[in-house]
């Protein structure tokens, strides 16, 4: 597919990074900034063009009319907006894909589409990232929790730990464990490594288990790999730009939220708009600042500022002051691996929450949701059959009859408002919805092909 | 040492199997003409498989993905090390020393074209068409083949294209994908040499003769299986043709690519460098026929210009195919040809020197000072036809230019040292370094490089692959910086 990206921020990087990764991508980069093309350049196999992302002109040149996808992922909401509408207008581009953080356009439905700007899809990373926050807060002991078919089926990340009853057992006492509960295991990491769940595969102390579920059984089925941790009530969080105000003002009702903000002006701004958050004003690595707040009684800290440095030195010194749980805001993958392993128990990688809702729509085959896991190694997908028995490779079969590529599990099918959990007998059927977990993404490729199947008939 | 050669070594060693591949070419043309150095080319084909196999087992352990300083030293160690395994068909046939045979081959894939051997007629057809094919590749170049048709050169391609693409400004792509750019390039270049040699065939020409003939001129390589060159054939429309595509090779493949996407000709009058090269050139040829009718060299103006107009052009575009032996033309004649070639080629084309595109930055950049000097507040950025040249593009041009005239100076005064007069010696190696082919002197066009000892040879080679790589790319080689771990 052929692609422009607009804006070489942190956002349009990493989703030129991850869309070139892809054979079958020809990518296009537009900036006003020269030396982070020339940069970017120099490691994506892409093209890039110098001047302004909303110019005619410029868009020409970067061979707009037979472009499938914009994707615009400038930092001004005006401009993307402004792109998709010119590219509709005069080069009929068939999707248009742009970054729209402001709730004042998101919140107005008949602003986009048909009689309005002309963008398919808006996506707004800091809406993604504070759900995202505001997810792993409801679960404490996730490590990721992610959303699929409307939040019916959840997947959920965490790490095994001695004293929850499934550790040390066979993964088919699961059943037996939750007789009512129908969960499924689709990958466990073991010292960076994956191993394939089966059967007999026996959970060990420290292993990363990912497994799908219905939301509303997640609790439980998390319960089996740990210890249960009381909910959160008390959160702490530093920086009170886009994510941190969003998060706020999300959790303050049910819980008791502190947010402290450097910024005098913006700290008065937000406690305007914010309801029952405490707004404190000053610096969130001041030691004397969380010890007079009570930082150690806090369950969760959460470091989402714009500068991850100073997101991860406050979240090691709130550990350090006996906050429960911290997280860091970190963009750099690099500085994500760093501090995962020591004290900082989980980093939030913008780019990796917000690049799944770009991969759906580059995916051949109907993909309705994408979410990159591990820094992009693995992948799970949701993903709708269509067709019948005859033109389709999946369409009839049992699961046990589909030969899947190595590494990727059929985690759970959802048909119509049903979540199914993958078992070997059930027969998949026209336009179900199938979860599938891949620990290899370099088989995406031959997962496309199956579920596509269909295309080559009609 | 270890871990930044052996990887790229790893690659190198699958260049080496594809150049064998290339081999068999000449061999069927040698077991279909049934010619004597049919069996010189199972033994090169042979040898040279197993060569590249070998290396490419040994170093298998080593394979990793290609870095900057990796590209580099891919393009170099390529364009050092294919020379002697192409010159291999010629060494085992040709009574030559190894010395002669290297150089050929590097004269081919430089697309220089000067030649060490004589009675080119002689030699089986075979050897002719593999000294013409080794231009021909040369020409669009190996490593832009190897991006266009070894998918595993993707990532890190563009360091490795910018090595070896022509011309200070590399960085735009034709399409996204770095291997579909090189397939285009191909493309273009391939299509573009069988219309002349279908042309060449049209006015008379025999089938060899004009794939040999159309080789040379979509290259700007200058071989020719004949001797007397093109002068052989005696024949204006013949001249003209290839005149035609000469010029066509001197431009920028780009612009023939956007101007056969566009079905039209206005990309050329959007590209300056074709515009001031298509100036050059015309007053160039008019000029000197009129000088030579004036000096009496030539009876008459169509005369005159016919030869001139051939003449100069060839050189000029850096091809070297020539019908008379302009050194015995009153000097100015030839010294203003080899003038030409040092600046005439498009960035971006098959031709060598230092290309029109860094002349015209330089004059621009000259003509900015000037002002400078009268207006010292002036603020004035530097275009080249109407879009702005970075400062530091400027200042790589610069640095280019340095390093060419440090080239070729230093090489000349070897040259001199080692016992050489001083027009063979200025004339040699700016041929060579232009990869424009025939000097003058003991090395024009009536005789050739045969005549130089084997260290001089040796300097010829060194010069020509000096240029056609843009200096840059092999004397990065000496940096320490770049064996540093």
């Amino acid at each position: 597919m052929k692609i422009i990206i607009l804006g070489a921020g942190q956002v349009g990087r990493t989703a030129a990074y991850h869309l070139s990764r892809e054979e079958a991508n020809d990518v296009t980069v537009i900036d006003s900034n020269e030396e982070i093309l020339r940069d970017l350049q120099d490691r994506l196999d892409i093209r890039t063009v110098t001047g302004n992302a909303a110019s005619p002109r410029v868009l020409e040149s970067a061979g707009i009319g037979n472009t499938d996808i914009l994707v615009a992922l400038t930092n001004s909401d005006e401009v993307n907006m402004l792109a998709c509408q010119i590219a509709w207008t005069l080069y009929r581009t068939p999707k248009k894909i742009a970054r729209v953080r402001s709730a004042d356009y998101t919140s107005r439905d008949r602003l986009f589409g048909e009689s309005g700007v002309a963008v398919d899809v808006w996506i707004s990373p800091e809406q993604l990232v504070t759900e995202y926050v505001a997810r792993l807060i409801r679960y404490p002991g996730a490590l990721q929790v992610l959303d699929f078919a409307d939040g019916r089926v959840r997947l959920v990340g965490i790490r095994a730990r001695q004293g929850g009853p499934l550790v040390g057992e066979e993964l088919r006492t699961l059943r037996v464990h939750i007789p009512n509960i129908d969960a499924r295991v689709a990958a466990i990491y073991r010292a960076g490594k994956t191993i394939k769940p089966e059967g007999t595969t026996v959970i060990a102390d420290g292993d990363e288990v990912f497994f799908l579920a219905a939301s509303k059984d997640i609790r439980a089925v998390m319960r089996e790999m740990r210890r249960e941790e009381a909910p959160v009530r008390r959160v702490v969080i530093a920086g009170g730009g886009n994510i941190g105000f969003r998060l706020a003002s999300e959790l303050e009702a049910k819980n008791q939220v502190k947010l402290i903000e450097r910024d005098p002006r913006r700290a008065r701004r937000i406690s305007e708009q914010l309801k029952s958050t405490t707004v404190l004003q000053g610096d969130a690595a001041d030691e004397e600042l969380l010890l007079e707040e009570n930082i150690d009684s806090a369950d969760v800290f959460a470091a989402l500022t714009n500068s991850e440095e100073a997101n991860i030195l406050s979240a090691m010194l709130a550990k350090r002051l006996g906050a429960h749980k911290v997280m860091a805001l970190i963009n750099k993958p690099s500085y994500a691996e760093l501090i995962e392993s020591g004290s900082i128990d989980i980093a939030i990688s913008p780019q990796t929450v917000t690049i799944g809702s770009l991969l759906a729509h580059v995916r051949h085959g109907d993909v309705v949701r994408v979410h990159s896991l591990r820094r992009g190694a693995a992948e799970a997908l949701e993903v709708v059959v269509h067709g019948d028995a005859d033109n389709s490779r999946v369409i009839g079969r049992r699961i046990e009859d589909i030969t899947l590529p190595e590494g990727t599990t059929l985690g759970a099918v959802v048909r119509g408002e049903d979540v199914i959990i993958a078992h070997h007998d059930i027969t998949v059927q026209p336009d179900d919805h199938l979860i599938l977990f891949l620990t290899d993404r370099r088989h995406l490729e031959a997962v496309e092909k199956l579920f596509q199947g269909s295309a080559s008939f009609l | 040492m270890k871990d930044t050669l052996l990887p790229v070594a790893h690659v190198f060693a699958m260049v080496i199997m594809v150049f064998a591949v290339i081999m068999l070419a000449p061999l069927v043309l040698a077991i279909w003409g049934l010619d004597p150095a049919l069996w010189a080319f199972v033994v090169s084909a042979f040898a040279t498989f197993v060569i590249g196999a070998l290396l490419w087992l040994g170093t298998r352990r080593f394979k990793r993905e290609l870095k900057t300083r990796d590209g580099l030293m891919l393009v170099a160690l390529t364009w050092v090390a294919l020379p002697a395994v192409a010159g291999f068909p010629l060494w085992s046939y040709l009574p030559i020393h190894f010395t002669d045979a290297y150089f050929e081959a590097t004269s081919g894939l430089t697309t220089t074209g000067g030649t060490v051997l004589s009675g080119l007629e002689l030699l089986p057809r075979s050897i002719n068409l593999w000294r013409h094919l080794l231009s021909w590749i040369g020409g669009m170049g190996i490593i832009v083949l190897a991006v266009a048709i070894l998918p595993l050169l993707g990532v890190g391609g563009m360091q490795i294209y910018r090595a070896e693409m022509p011309g200070p400004m590399k960085d735009s792509k034709l399409t996204p994908r770095i291997g579909q750019t090189a397939k285009l390039l191909w493309a273009v270049y391939a299509g573009l040499t069988v219309c002349c040699i279908l042309s060449l065939k049209l006015v008379g020409m025999q089938w060899f003769d004009a794939v040999c003939a159309g080789f040379s001129a979509l290259s700007l390589g200058g071989f020719s299986n004949y001797d007397a060159n093109i002068g052989h054939f005696d024949s204006v429309p013949i001249e003209l043709v290839l005149t035609a595509f000469e010029v066509l090779a001197a431009l920028n493949f780009a612009t023939h690519y956007l101007a056969w996407s566009q079905r039209g000709v206005r990309a050329y009058f959007r590209d300056s460098e074709a515009k001031a090269i298509l100036a050059a050139l015309i007053v160039s040829c008019l000029g000197i026929a009129g000088f030579l009718l004036l000096k009496g060299t030539y009876p008459d103006f169509p005369t005159a210009l016919r030869y001139a107009t051939f003449n100069v052009i060839s050189i000029a575009t850096t091809s070297g195919l020539h019908t008379q032996d302009y050194a015995l033309w009153p000097t100015f004649a030839p010294m203003w040809m080899i003038f030409l070639s040092c600046i005439i080629a498009s960035s971006g084309s098959t031709g060598g020197g230092i290309k029109m595109i860094r002349t015209l930055i330089l004059a621009k950049q000259a003509n900015r000072e000037l002002n400078q000097l009268v207006h010292p507040n002036l603020v004035r950025p530097l275009k080249v036809g109407g879009s702005v040249i970075a400062n530091r593009v400027v200042f790589a041009v610069l640095a280019f230019v340095f390093l060419y005239f440090m080239s070729v100076t230093t090489l000349i005064f070897v040259q001199l040292a080692s016992g050489l007069d001083f027009i063979t010696a200025l004339s040699a190696i700016i041929a060579c370094i232009n990869n424009a082919g025939p000097g003058l002197g003991a090395v024009g066009p009536g005789s050739n490089y045969g005549v130089l000892n084997d260290f001089q040879t040796w300097v010829c080679s060194a010069a020509m692959l000096l240029g056609r790589l843009e200096v840059f790319t092999i004397l990065v080689l000496f940096t320490p910086t770049l064996w540093r771990k």
